[in-house]
């Protein structure tokens, strides 16, 4: 028998405005109505400010470890735009212009940074979920969150982001799985910024494309210059309205680039070529979005200068918000244990004492030793 | 028949499945083969048959991938029940089901519940050797936010795994392969629910109180009978849960029996038994006329060879030997 070849493909790179200011008018033309895209710039625009403020709290004590989004606020705000509010959005930590633009308190993301708990409790209207700061669990639970969703006859499809680094786990190639073979509707989203924390993507994996991954699946997937917000909308638009009507999975790389550190925890200097970063810094989404709305004469100095001063006024609302909360309570670790609190637990509560010590012998009676009502029949 | 019927431990496990999903279309049942090849352990046997594909779901070999599915499935209020073929095999589903599952409530502020049921085949006795025969209570009860049941009869299996299912947290129900055959009395048409956190006397006795949960009941049982012959009176306290645990019921019994020993078939270091002994020493510190004696297998990993194997786990002889020590019988 002759040798013949049972698989070939292709997979479409998207860019509409790219790095030089060239706008693809048959792709881009009416995909952002303009009221629209100033109202985007001026989200992307807060973020960042809110990414340079969280950075400088970091360093001067005021916050713990913190993950700079700057660079990378095209590809969520893209998707979060795209996506019907009550889509699931399953985010990892870079994904912050999203979540604003979905409604999630500014604070709430500075809260959980500066270490307190209650700032990841994402009001459920949201449709969000806690921020996901193990690497790849997420896509996982999105994929349940999907399949809920089928499983109840609902519409509603589940977009998750993670970053390159997190292909290389095995929930990923788990949840990738799941999800075509199960007929589930799940955007999968890499943000492919190049370095997991120092190691870059030639050694991660010895594949051209993130992308292609999804092929070996049998997913759909496409290539995105994740630094254009208009490719972002364009890619997410076609997922979405496949993954609502066929109930099948798409993927979709966004190829973007970290201007900063992983997080406030290493020094991207020791491991990259600042002419790489350099580079980079010419393709900023904010960048080219900015001067695009200049050369359609939907923006101006003045109207920049006017934009700033209210984003520092916000933000600096935000971080007096966040630091001005009242600490938790001790005992508030407590509360959300169980659905109901088990008495040995509340026990701890009550006395804040370990198993071990009860140096108070009258506050164990009555509590540990009480009797069960029934005994067992 | 009702009245007397007797079914294998499986069944029970089965009829409880069934039930719940009858009464409650938010629960399912995913995991590797339980749906077309009716479980490898036949427990799920038929049940595709009367709920169909969309209930009863055959996975690929991807633990990782059906925990975690199963709490996103959990976060939107749907109820899964996760079967792992083996309990052993959990472990590659470390992240989902210790690092989310039973924090998710925790992390979220209380936004999202996670009620998930994982089940499946726990500790050794079926010589397959020490990578397929954990005994994953030791290690998984030391995590907060989880709650655990293991069951020693048919009917408190049956009783336990809905009292799991309708359980708003994550609960891992732990069986043992070498009992799924086992038959015993399970009323017919009856509802039967058995609440956590209530142990059950398995015999009363007045010397010495034997406190375990599982499979070793029965060789605690068996050794009760022996050391009966031998004038040692012995209560058997079956916990049947170890998250809650009923330590009410131990210390009542060890006030009136001044003598204990825990069973456990999990390794000693920091183990349900351990906890347990400790508990009984803090609560009955003047009522001890011994020291809390503890039965565990062997600090190795569960041999192939099936004499080993016998001998690594906790058994009667064992069982008498330490409460004939607890006693000063020895």
């Amino acid at each position: 028998m002759p040798i013949k070849t049972v698989l070939t493909a292709e997979i479409e790179n998207v860019s509409i405005l790219d790095a030089e200011g060239r706008f693809d008018e048959k792709l881009g033309k009416g995909l952002i109505p303009d009221a629209d895209l100033v109202k985007l710039y001026g989200h992307m625009c807060t973020c960042r400010h809110l990414d340079e403020v969280a950075f400088k709290l970091q360093r001067s004590g005021r916050m713990g470890t913190y993950p700079q989004n700057m660079g990378q606020e095209a590809a969520s705000l893209g998707a979060a735009y795209a996506l019907n509010n009550d889509d699931w959005l399953v985010t990892c930590y870079r994904e912050n212009c999203g979540l604003f633009w979905r409604g999630v308190p500014m604070e709430s993301i500075l809260l959980h940074w500066m270490g307190d708990e209650r700032g990841n409790a994402m009001p459920r209207q949201h449709h969000a979920t806690p921020i996901a700061v193990p690497i790849g669990t997420q896509m996982l639970h999105a994929t349940g969150l999907a399949w809920a969703a089928k499983y109840r006859g609902e519409k509603r499809i589940a977009c998750t982001f993670f970053g390159d680094g997190a292909t290389s786990e095995g929930d990923f190639h788990e949840a990738m799985n799941f999800a075509a073979n199960l007929d589930i509707p799940v955007v999968f989203c890499c943000q492919n910024n190049g370095w997991a924390i120092s190691v870059p993507g030639h050694i991660q994996c010895s594949a051209p494309t993130v992308a292609q991954r999804a092929l070996a699946y049998g997913m759909d997937t496409i290539q995105c210059d994740g630094n254009d917000l208009f490719a972002v909308v364009h890619c997410f638009r076609k997922a979405i309205k496949q993954a609502r009507s066929t109930g099948r999975p798409f993927f979709i790389e966004a190829v973007t680039y970290r201007l900063g550190d992983h997080t406030t925890a290493d020094d991207a200097r020791r491991y990259r070529d600042q002419a790489e970063v350099d580079a980079w810094r010419a393709r900023d989404p904010i960048l080219r979005l900015r001067k695009y709305m200049a050369k359609r004469g939907l923006w101006s100095d003045a109207k920049e200068q006017e934009l700033q001063a209210k984003v520092e006024v916000e933000v600096a609302a935000t971080v007096e918000r966040a630091e001005g909360i009242t600490s938790p309570n001790r005992v508030d670790f407590f509360d959300h244990m169980y659905a109901e609190i088990p008495a040995d637990l509340a026990l701890q509560r009550d006395t804040m004492q370990t198993h071990g010590i009860g140096q108070d012998p009258s506050q164990i009676e009555g509590a540990v030793i009480e009797l069960p009502a029934k005994e067992g029949h | 028949m009702s009245a007397l019927r007797e079914i294998e431990f499986r069944d029970a496990l089965r009829e409880a499945m069934t039930e719940e999903m009858r009464r409650d279309q938010r629960v399912f049942l995913l995991g590797e083969e339980v749906a077309h090849y009716n479980g490898a352990y036949k427990v799920s046997k038929g049940m595709l048959d009367e709920f169909g594909p969309r209930r009863i779901i055959d996975t690929p070999i991807s633990e990782s991938g059906f925990a975690g599915l199963a709490i996103g499935a959990a976060m939107q209020g749907l109820r899964p029940i996760v079967e792992f073929m083996s309990w052993s095999f959990s472990l590659v589903a470390a992240d989902p089901i210790l690092n989310n599952a039973p924090k998710m409530l925790y992390m979220s502020g209380g936004q999202f519940g996670c009620p998930v049921v994982f089940r499946g085949n726990d500790g050794a006795g079926g010589q397959l050797g020490s990578t397929h025969s954990w005994c994953v209570e030791g290690m998984y009860s030391n995590v907060p936010g989880l709650k655990m049941a293991i069951p020693a009869t048919p009917d408190d299996a049956k009783g336990l795994l809905k009292t799991a299912i309708r359980d708003d947290d994550p609960v891992f129900f732990l069986e043992s392969e070498r009992m799924l055959g086992m038959k015993g009395h399970v009323p017919e048409g009856e509802e039967i629910l058995v609440p956590f956190g209530q142990g059950r006397i398995r015999r009363a006795g007045a010397d010495c109180t034997i406190a375990t949960w599982g499979r070793p009941v029965h060789f605690a049982l068996e050794a009760a009978e022996a050391l009966a012959k031998e004038g040692i009176d012995c209560e058997v306290i079956d916990l049947r849960t170890i998250r809650p645990l009923d330590i009410g019921s131990v210390v009542r019994s060890v006030k009136k029996t001044s003598t204990c020993v825990v069973v456990d078939q999990s390794w000693s270091f920091g183990s349900p038994g351990s906890e347990l002994a400790a508990q009984v020493h803090k609560h009955c510190f003047d009522d001890l006329d011994n020291f809390v004696h503890r039965v565990h297998t062997a600090d190795v990993p569960a041999p192939y060879a099936y004499n080993l194997e016998q001998e690594y786990l906790p058994n009667a002889r064992k069982i008498c030997e330490a409460v004939r020590a607890a006693t000063y019988n020895a």
